[in-house]
């Protein structure tokens, strides 16, 4: 089997996990969703290090970002799809 | 019912009360920070021997001065340890460590400073040492059922390979070894913010549930809250959290739960370092989050065997329990692979299931309690760091 580039832990989520070392812009992604082992591609939208996350749809500024199937808190800006998610689009709920 | 878990067995050292170590240490344990140059003292004249010097002990009161006692003690009980020498400033507090270690029936020996000076204090101490040393050298192993086994976990630098790989494999072997009867543990509950309903919802029943909730609660109002000066957003997550791509509380209280599992419940709710009364199965302990600060808690607790799954490499250990150390992210295995014990960077490329994962750790935790040094023994990390409540008096 190809070995992913981004993993996705369920169905709801809207971000998944980088799991390879040194993706660049422009790689299209091969993305697995480890609840069902399903499959899609996604292309990266910048340079994104292991384990960091990447959008896998549009979302707009305070809507929720999904991981787990659960809330992991808000977005603070707009991302696109394929986008890097970190500190600086997404904040905390809880403090 | 049997599984394929249920035969397994390992080579133990059994102890007076019955419970099984898997280590044979002879420790000098002082009860103060001002105890420590004796008992470091002793460790160096008597080979084999283990100080476990720490910074408090002296002029605590309250709840806090009842967790001091109860760390000393649980370390000295902790199946792992032979036998004990006890050291401290003044004969009171010294008997009362040594009488509570004792009461499981292994040898301990107590020496106070006062009216002796240091040198006395050493020289008597020692003769008891070496005494304890040629005891200790001559206990042998016995073969034992996994289901004697207490194995606690807590991760640390996690980030978000953690939640995809190494604290799954840690459920996955809670979810078989469990029903086997073992005891285990998980804690952190600073680091349950953002799954704390997640959390409630897997206790035994709703009576523990709501215990744990108002456990939780009020570490949130005493501890978090009371203190919080900014966001927390640079403590929790850490530094290293962020680094390696985990950017809230939530999101890393996601990945640190699924340490317990699809199907294993909590039983009941420990406090810190305390040992569990309510027979086999998952324990919480409230404990704090810091690597070091965790491991000492849930040793004290009694527990044998620690596994801890990191992402980023925490490099802790502990002087009396094997820390195993468990990561899928294949950058740590290539940059800090000597840390490793178990490397299911494979769950990352799709090549190897959780359920594969899970019996590595199992195996690994079986070679471990039969005597493989893990890398935090072999490195030489020995951390023991005691958990304070409030100031001192």
């Amino acid at each position: 089997m190809t070995i992913p580039q981004l993993l996705v832990h369920d169905r709801k989520d809207n971000v998944g996990v980088v799991v390879v070392e040194g993706l660049a812009a422009g790689t299209k992604m091969l993305c697995v969703i480890t609840h069902d082992n399903s499959s899609f591609e996604l292309e990266a939208n910048a340079d994104v290090p292991i384990g960091h996350k990447v959008a896998l749809t549009d979302i707009k500024s305070g809507e929720t970002a999904i991981k787990y199937g659960e809330d992991i808190g808000k977005f603070v800006a707009d991302v696109r799809k394929g986008d890097h998610v970190h500190t600086h689009n997404l904040k905390t709920k809880r403090w | 019912m049997a599984s394929k878990y249920s035969n397994l067995t390992f080579m133990g050292y059994r102890r007076e009360n019955g419970r099984v170590g898997v280590r044979n240490h002879v420790i000098i344990l002082p009860v103060d920070d001002i105890s420590n140059a004796a008992c470091e003292a002793v460790a160096n004249n008597i080979k084999g021997t283990m100080a476990l010097p720490h910074a408090y002990g002296r002029l605590q009161f309250g709840e806090d001065l009842d967790l001091h006692f109860r760390t000393m003690i649980g370390t000295g009980a902790n199946p792992n340890v032979a036998a004990v020498v006890v050291i401290g400033i003044e004969p009171g507090w010294t008997k009362k460590i040594a009488d509570g270690i004792a009461s499981t029936g292994k040898p301990v020996a107590a020496f106070s400073i006062e009216q002796n000076g240091d040198l006395k204090t050493i020289m008597d101490a020692s003769r008891a040492a070496k005494d304890f040393v040629h005891f200790a050298s001559e206990l042998q192993r016995e073969e034992c059922s996994v289901s004697e086994l207490w194995v606690s976990t807590k991760c640390g630098e996690s980030d978000t390979t953690t939640g995809l790989g190494s604290c799954p494999t840690v459920g996955n072997m809670y979810d078989k070894l469990l029903p086997e009867g073992i005891y285990g543990c998980f804690g952190e509950t600073s680091e349950i913010t953002g799954a704390e309903h997640i959390c409630k919802a897997r206790a035994i029943n709703e009576e523990v549930g709501d215990r744990w909730y108002k456990m939780w609660e009020a570490y949130q109002n005493d501890v978090i809250f009371a203190h919080q000066t900014d966001d927390l957003s640079d403590s929790q997550p850490t530094k290293g959290n962020i680094e390696g791509g985990l950017t809230t509380i939530e999101e890393k209280a996601l990945g640190n739960l699924e340490k317990i599992g699809r199907t294993s419940q909590y039983i009941d709710i420990l406090e810190p370092a305390e040992q569990p009364r309510s027979g086999k199965g998952l324990y919480f302990m409230d404990s704090s989050s810091a690597a070091a600060e965790c491991v000492t808690l849930m040793a004290a607790g009694g527990y044998v065997v620690h596994t801890f799954p990191t992402g980023q490499g925490n490099v802790v250990g502990n002087p009396i329990v094997p820390v195993i150390k468990i990561t899928a992210n294949p950058r740590t295995v290539r940059t800090m692979g000597e840390h490793v014990d178990v490397d299911v960077s494979g769950i990352l490329r799709r090549d190897m299931t959780i359920d594969e994962a899970g019996d590595s750790l199992i195996d690994m935790i079986i070679r471990t309690s039969n005597g493989r040094s893990t890398a935090a023994e072999a490195l030489g990390h020995r951390e023991f760091s005691m958990t304070k409540l409030y100031r001192s008096a």
